[in-house]
């Protein structure tokens, strides 16, 4: 196996606290989702899951049909599409953008693609206020962190953690209760609504016979973000499509679900364009924003292609061994977890992060509770299969084939094989200290060589006993 | 070549064809919802909201709301929705009631400095106690939101059964509306240690006021 960033991992392992709330928060997001999928509260979980599946892999085969349908009805309400190959163009787009408008602020709802470009970064530098408004995403900002976890981004911070943040970075008194720092941010961050020149969102849902963006919450950031400022830019990958507005009714009932456990989150809204005539509120100006960002790479493997399904719900995460003890900031990109490991090889090539596709014991948990039914293991596999592949085609790896090799010509010499294994249990207990074994024999319980072997229990026995078998 | 040109152009010979082709038809949409009895959707929705800690009441009739509203309304500044079934309860006559707004940065200004916003609601929603609000002339949307406490006062038909039934009902709700929200209860967060805490950008406090006799 590849070498991994082990010492990152170490410390996360040996971090008590954060074991327990990684641990614990996931616990609970399993126990509220398996509550409001299991049969009694919803029969036809398993027939939505294969629904969404088709609904996505229909979409995804046909995206550039789906993306001119979208483009068209959004620009029939009014909005305006915007087509970005990267985080240059859609930076370039937003400040020209304020530019024009005279804009300094802007509010910003949760995306993942935003993380992905780096999106405030380079509008900071451009001399623009970008707001997190999402409690958890304000947090990560105040922090200069990456989130945590694609719905729970704070999920390793404590009371006390956030009391020290707010003191250093609001000028705030010290306040350790929650629901009082809970306030705190709601009066910080409700001036920004009011004063912002431009509210981005992301996306959940792009529905192309609406010309219409989905954003599924709790809090009501987004809709804040989206119907205070006069200027509303939703961001949004290129698979975020579904074709009709009323498939919501398979893929909203997975969401919430899914991703929290709620049958639906407090505020679903859908939104076409800006405000239209008559309307008292809402923005003027609609844009939306629609990003590649090495989606389109993706695309090319009829197998692999279905990442690009994901509807980022985070159960995979919940659900997964690995995530549960390393947690979300020891995955090399914005997306962690079981989606990371088969996404961020994909949009960085194999090569970049080898140990990645590896971090995984394939006990299937993710693929068992993906919404959107993504063989995320067998995904696993054949990643792992292209990282040998590239390293054999490169020389490396040599050491683990030429092992291999010895241990094949070793099991088809059986004499060979017993009098090194009488050799290894006379020095039994030695072994796993010494060699390549040792950092695996760290984190287990070593099995015992028994004293004597039972090919030579089994021949004393045929001594004793007289016997042929 | 443009991103929009060199981004379907991507798209297309990843998928291997040089020319976008229709979509082949997605078999029918999955929508299903019960034909559910209005007595049962209404405590049904009552029950799931309450669930979520909003309140809920039952009037029985319009001319009953006010009764109702006032102790909630005693000494608050509320902002009411233009629309005709709010006005026909008399709540926009009611002390402490603003009304009638019709300019942005007006409104804005009122919802922000209210302790309520008044509305009425397009549907409801039983299984997931959920309203359900098409913006128009009728209906802002920041009455619902930037109050600390949002009063939806609605007639009980215009409970559904679920989501599906409004989508069945409302197949492309964008012809009618740049803005359709599903609120179901108060606004919520657990961002700081899973402690479910109320009211973090939305309303804290949701009532569902429900006129029995239409």
């Amino acid at each position: 196996m590849p070498a991994t960033p082990k010492e990152d991992f170490q410390k996360t392992l040996a971090d008590s606290r954060l074991q327990l709330a990684i641990y614990s928060s996931t616990r609970r997001l399993m126990d509220h989702r398996a509550a409001v999928v299991a049969p009694e509260a919803l029969s036809d979980y398993q027939e939505l899951r294969t629904r969404a599946n088709q609904i996505k892999s229909h979409t995804i085969d046909h995206l550039d049909h789906y993306l001119t349908e979208l483009e068209s009805n959004v620009t029939a309400h009014g909005g305006r599409v915007v087509f970005c190959r990267d985080s240059g163009d859609v930076t370039e787009f937003l400040v020209g953008l304020a530019k024009e408008r005279n804009a300094r602020r802007i509010v910003k709802s949760k995306s993942m693609v935003t993380e992905e470009i780096h999106f405030n970064d380079a509008l900071e530098k451009n001399n623009l206020e970008v707001v997190e408004t999402d409690l958890g995403e304000y947090i990560m900002q105040l922090a200069g962190e990456r989130p945590y976890h694609i719905v729970a981004p704070a999920l390793h911070k404590t009371r006390q953690d956030v009391a020290a943040l707010f003191t250093e970075k609001l000028g705030v008194e010290r306040e350790e209760v929650i629901e009082e720092q809970t306030k705190i941010a709601r009066r910080v961050l409700r001036q920004k609504f009011l004063s912002a020149d431009i509210g981005v969102s992301g996306a959940n849902f792009l529905v192309a016979d609406s010309g219409a963006v989905v954003l599924v919450e709790n809090e009501g950031n987004a809709r804040l973000s989206t119907s205070t400022p006069k200027i509303h830019v939703a961001v949004a990958g290129i698979e975020k499509l579904i074709p009709r507005a009323q498939d919501l009714a398979v893929f909203l009932n997975l969401l919430g679900r899914s991703a929290t456990g709620q049958p639906l989150t407090v505020y679903t809204s859908f939104l076409s364009g800006p405000r239209r005539e008559g309307e008292i509120d809402g923005p003027d100006e609609f844009y939306l924003v629609l990003v590649d960002n090495g989606r389109t790479r993706l695309l090319a493997d009829p197998e692999k292609r279905q990442s690009l399904f994901c509807i980022r719900c985070g159960a995979c995460l919940n659900h997964c061994p690995v995530y549960r003890k390393i947690g979300g900031h020891n995955y090399p990109w914005v997306y962690s977890g079981p989606i990371g490991a088969i996404i961020t090889p994909q949009f960085h090539g194999v090569a970049q992060d080898p140990w990645l596709p590896f971090a995984s014991s394939l006990c299937g948990a993710c693929a068992e509770v993906c919404p959107v039914k993504i063989e995320i293991p067998k995904l696993l596999l054949k990643l792992r299969a292209e990282v040998t592949a590239a390293k054999q085609s490169t020389g490396q790896g040599g050491l683990e084939r030429s092992g291999f090799r010895a241990w094949a010509w070793l099991m088809s010499h059986p004499k060979i094989y017993l009098s090194l294994a009488s050799m290894g249990s006379r020095f039994r207990g030695m072994i796993p200290k010494i060699g390549p074994l040792r950092s695996w024999a760290s984190q287990r319980e070593v099995p015992k060589l028994a004293p004597r072997s039972f090919h030579k229990l089994w021949a004393e026995r045929k001594r004793a006993t007289g016997k042929t078998s | 070549m443009t991103a929009r040109e060199q981004i379907l152009s991507d798209i297309r010979g990843a998928l291997g064809r040089t020319e976008t082709s229709a979509a082949a038809p997605l078999p029918a949409p999955m929508l299903r919802f019960p034909n559910m009895d209005i007595g049962v959707a209404v405590s049904l929705f009552r029950q799931k909201l309450e669930k979520l800690n909003g309140k809920t009441m039952l009037v029985p009739s319009r001319a009953h709301v006010v009764e109702f509203l006032r102790p909630l309304l005693e000494g608050k500044r509320a902002v009411a929705a233009n629309s005709p079934f709010v006005a026909a309860c008399g709540i926009t006559q009611m002390p402490g009631v603003q009304s009638g707004i019709t300019d942005r940065d007006a409104l804005r200004d009122a919802c922000a400095s209210a302790d309520l916003g008044i509305t009425s609601v397009d549907y409801a929603l039983a299984e997931t106690g959920s309203f359900v609000m098409l913006s128009s002339a009728d209906n802002a949307r920041l009455i619902s939101l930037l109050p600390p406490a949002h009063i939806a006062v609605f007639p009980r038909s215009r409970i559904l059964a679920n989501l599906d039934e409004l989508l069945s009902m409302l197949p492309r709700p964008a012809d009618q509306t740049s803005s359709l929200v599903l609120i179901t209860g108060p606004s919520r967060t657990a961002d700081i240690e899973q402690i479910l805490v109320r009211g973090v950008h939305g309303p804290g406090e949701v009532y569902a006021v429900i006129v029995e006799d239409e």
